[in-house]
């Protein structure tokens, strides 16, 4: 393990969360909120002297696989620690792990929250809020990888183990390039959501602020009631932005490139759209009775499938009345999750489509013992690798739910409250059912059941891999 | 620019070592999963899984807008089939790598009708370095340009030579030998001589001429050329056989040592000359036998770098033969630097390396009128090729009479297939290519040698 580079990696890291740190600041004090422009600003220089103390040149420049995975790791625990500073020196959110808890699931794009009255809030601590959705959706080191070389080719490891998807690849020959269209690609999305928001009649902040929880398929309102108090038209554009920031972003860079059969050809995407299309008109069926006009139902139906499969999280309707059909709909959209290399957390569609081939496949072998056949997936066959650890990715996610579960249960609350909760934060959904419901939060939970969610949270956001590898003892040995 | 490199052996692995480093937009292409991720995962290249002749996996990897291909897969029609689809699929340059001795003898059809820009036989590249070595036992290095047509050979002023205190004009006036002297390097300084330049003890000297002059010019100042009369060569593979091909040539008595019969008879037959010994090449008493203790030069190019490693050491042990050694796989380059190996030619690099240098070349030449480009002497000085296309105010004068800036100097001329090692009197001409060394300022065109 070469711990001198994760130390200059994790440096260059804190340099830049002191630059992020500034954009509150402003805000704060544009709004002339003193106390909260000096909190972020402190908070920004902290960031830098400790990037700047940290920044000893490595002695030896490799970059393994591991030094990737620990780094990144490393690196978002560090940035939610110095993150939730701010929350705490504003007086926001006085209590530490409140604040860790709300930067952590700002970063790793959950939306899930501890504040029963968000309007309480200053406009710092809400721009930052939802500015860690926007940083953590696309990744904090795809962001950083774009502006700074750091190290060479083999960047690309630091790459792979934040983007998320069963197998990462570059878009460009170049980290650098690709990292840079994805980021070009990502800011263009914004922009437009903030605009589009704007023309719908919302107030500047709100736009930006719902746009950077939307496009980073986060979720964090800035109403006590999420987004039920907004227009028909606005909930109908956030759906919208949602889905479309569900959708791999390499489909983008095909339409980019006008390959736009290639773009549609996708299965992963095609199976993403089918998914939402069929899951709104079952819901849309069953909840037909409740809302007076077939219109208002469809768009309830649309916003909540759209916020709950991207893993953004966002409210418009208080669920909890609908009949349970529809709420088990939603809860195993929550496990699908939104498509690989694109914002969104869950388990991803393109693991469910190799999963379901596999489980197709395996099926056939039963029947004609003696079959060989190759799984494809937009007609290239799969790698047996490919293959082994999505097995194992899935089997992990189940322990890993099942394990938290359990720990969280000494709180002694309800079977579907535990469930629920487990499920949002490892999916990065940030709402469930019951005393987490819309309307509730996660202000329920004892201090230790934060924590083991806030590492639900991040093995979600970083695919499990990475916060699991900084378990294991023999990761932190020399050799 | 833009390049694909098809194939991710060890050429493929070391191209893209060399080439990542530099500005370049590098997509690398196998049909081994395992060998891509080799290349991905340590630089910054993009890797395609697929077969490089497809045109398919050609579009997905940006052919378009490609400025190089290189096929260097283990398959000579393969290499060759992937720069026609490339060809065909936009006008990038190509280069293949082609080691069949059958198509070798064709190389210069294919590369005309094929319209492949370079194709390298990394057989022949190898024999070629060892053929120079044993050429020139003395020399420092040899560099070739001019697609070989001229070497610069570097070699080290005695004490006791004649070069000693000599003054460089009287290269040309008094011992009336057509070479060239390019650049000196007296320790670190990089100097371009003039005529009033003289020599002292410790100078490593480069010099430009055609291979015949050279061995004028040394019989001439008194340096026993010392070229190699015998040679012994155990293993009896392709560089092998190229290289006993061309050592006989030119006239050195060449032994092989191959193990294996049919080999022997097929060599036999291909070089008539040579005397083919069927026999255990790792066997010291047939060595011994066959007279190693009195060989000049001595070339290990078994299969087996170990094997190689270990004649090489004996060789040393018992003759006083140049030791030339084939490496091919291992890379303990720190380890072989410290048993005093003479030399070590490595195929592979070897490869790599001239494909590397066509590659930035073929970059410094598209935003300048430079065709070629070599750096020396880790890049503090510069070999330049320009080709003249038209008349100008360059052309048709004596080069005494044009006003040439210090620090260049013009190295020679090919006219057609002729190759000139100019003197005062010599002239430019339209359709020439010109060489040119320099050290310090950038040149663009022609015309930036002249004064002012």
């Amino acid at each position: 393990m070469n711990f001198s580079i994760v130390r200059y990696i994790i440096s260059w890291l804190l340099k830049f969360e002191a630059l992020f740190l500034l954009l509150p600041c402003l805000v704060g004090f544009l709004h002339s909120e003193i106390r909260a422009t000096l909190a972020y600003l402190a908070t920004a220089l902290l960031c830098l002297l400790s990037g700047i103390l940290l920044q000893i040149k490595p002695t030896r420049k490799e970059l393994y696989a591991r030094e990737g995975i620990v780094s990144v790791a490393l690196s978002w625990i560090i940035m939610s620690i110095f993150g939730a500073i701010p929350y705490m020196l504003s007086g926001d959110i006085p209590n530490y792990v409140d604040a860790l808890f709300e930067t952590v699931s700002g970063f790793t794009t959950t939306g899930a929250t501890i504040l029963s009255d968000v309007e309480a809030l200053s406009y710092a601590s809400l721009f930052w809020r939802s500015f860690t959705i926007w940083l953590g959706g696309m990744g904090v080191f795809v962001l950083i990888l774009a502006i700074h070389p750091l190290m060479g080719g083999s960047t690309m490891n630091l790459m792979r183990a934040e983007s998320p998807g069963p197998s990462v690849s570059k878009l460009l020959p170049k980290v650098k390039d690709t990292a840079i269209i994805l980021y070009k690609l990502y800011i263009g999305f914004t922009v437009f959501g903030i605009v589009l928001l704007c023309i719908c009649g919302l107030p500047f902040f709100d736009s930006i602020t719902i746009a950077f929880g939307t496009i980073g398929t986060g979720g964090f309102g800035i109403k006590n009631t999420s987004m039920a108090d907004y227009s028909a038209l606005v909930q109908n554009v956030v759906t919208l932005l949602m889905i479309l920031s569900g959708i791999n972003f390499a489909f983008y860079f095909c339409l980019l490139h006008r390959q736009i059969k290639r773009a549609f050809s996708i299965e992963e995407v095609r199976f993403y759209l089918i998914i939402i299309v069929a899951a709104t008109i079952t819901i849309t069926l069953n909840i037909s009775h409740m809302y007076p006009t077939f219109g208002e139902t469809i768009q309830h139906a649309f916003f909540q499938v759209g916020s709950i499969i991207t893993t953004t999280g966002f409210s418009a309707v208080d669920v909890e009345v609908w009949p349970q059909f529809s709420k088990t709909i939603l809860l195993v959209l929550m496990f699908i999750g939104s498509c690989a290399g694109s914002t969104g957390g869950g388990i991803k569609v393109s693991r469910l489509l190799i999963l379901l081939k596999s489980f197709r496949k395996e099926l056939s072998t039963m029947i004609h013992p003696r079959l060989v056949k190759q799984i494809k997936i937009d007609g290239r066959n799969l790698s047996q690798e490919v293959l082994r650890t999505t097995n194992v990715f899935i089997a992990m996610y189940f322990i890993v739910l099942l394990f938290s579960m359990l720990l969280i249960s000494v709180d002694n609350l309800s079977f579907t409250t535990n469930f629920t909760a487990v499920v949002a934060a490892l999916n990065n959904i940030g709402t469930g059912y019951e005393l987490i419901g819309p309307t509730e939060n996660f202000s329920v939970y004892s201090a230790f059941s934060k924590f083991i969610l806030m590492f639900d949270m991040l093995a979600g956001r970083l695919e499990l891999f990475p916060m699991l590898i900084i378990l294991v003892p023999s990761c932190w040995k020399r050799y | 620019m833009q390049i694909i490199i098809i194939g991710c052996g060890k050429v493929g692995y070391t191209l893209v070592n060399e080439l990542s480093g530099e500005d370049h937009n590098i997509v690398v292409i196998d049909i081994k999963e395992e060998r891509v991720r080799l290349i991905t995962d340590e630089f910054d290249a993009l890797g395609i899984v697929g077969n490089g002749a497809s045109n398919q996996i050609l579009k997905e990897a940006g052919i378009t807008h490609t400025d190089l291909l290189i096929a260097v897969t283990g398959s000579d029609e393969q290499n060759l089939l992937c720069c026609i689809i490339a060809k065909k699929a936009s006008n990038c340059k190509t280069i293949a790598s082609v080691r069949n001795p059958i198509y070798n003898s064709e190389t210069d059809f294919l590369r005309k009708e094929l319209d492949i820009a370079m194709i390298i036989n990394p057989d022949l590249a190898s024999s070629s370095e060892i053929a120079r070595i044993f050429q020139f036992p003395s020399a420092v290095k040899i560099d070739t340009f001019a697609k070989g047509r001229i070497e610069l050979l570097h070699f080290r002023v005695a004490k006791d030579s004649l070069l000693n205190n000599y003054d460089l004009i009287h290269i040309r006036n008094k011992l009336n030998c057509d070479v060239l002297v390019c650049m000196v390097k007296r320790r670190d300084e990089i100097i371009i001589p003039k005529g009033d330049f003289v020599f002292r003890e410790g100078d490593v000297i480069a010099i430009a001429s055609s291979p015949l002059k050279l061995h004028e010019f040394f019989r001439k100042i008194g340096i026993s050329t010392g070229r190699v009369q015998t040679a012994m060569i155990v293993g009896g593979g392709k560089i092998s056989y190229y290289l006993a091909k061309r050592l006989l040539a030119s006239g050195i008595n060449t032994k092989i040592i191959e193990l294996d019969v049919r080999r022997c008879e097929q060599l036999s037959d291909l070089l008539p000359n040579a005397m083919i010994i069927n026999g255990d090449g790792t066997d010291q008493r047939l060595l011994i036998q066959e007279g190693l203790e009195n060989v000049d030069g001595f070339a290990a190019l078994t299969g087996m770098d170990e094997e190689n490693i270990l004649l090489s050491l004996f060789a040393k042990h018992v003759s006083r033969a140049k030791v030339v050694t084939k490496i091919n796989r291992i890379t303990f380059s720190s380890v072989l630097s410290e048993l005093n190996l003479d030399s070590i030619t490595y195929p592979r690099l070897l490869t790599a390396d001239v494909i590397t240098k066509y590659a930035r070349s073929m970059n410094e030449s598209l935003d300048s009128n430079v065709e070629n480009l070599y750096k020396l002497e880790e890049g503090k000085a510069e070999a330049l090729e320009f080709y003249i296309k038209e008349d100008s105010a360059i052309t048709g004068i004596p080069l005494a009479d044009l006003k040439i800036k210090k620090n260049v100097l013009v190295c020679c001329i090919r006219r057609g297939s002729q190759i000139i090692i100019p003197g005062g009197q010599d002239e430019f001409l339209e359709e020439d290519s010109v060489v040119i060394v320099q050290s310090g300022s950038r040149l663009n065109d022609i015309m930036d040698i002249l004064e002012g």
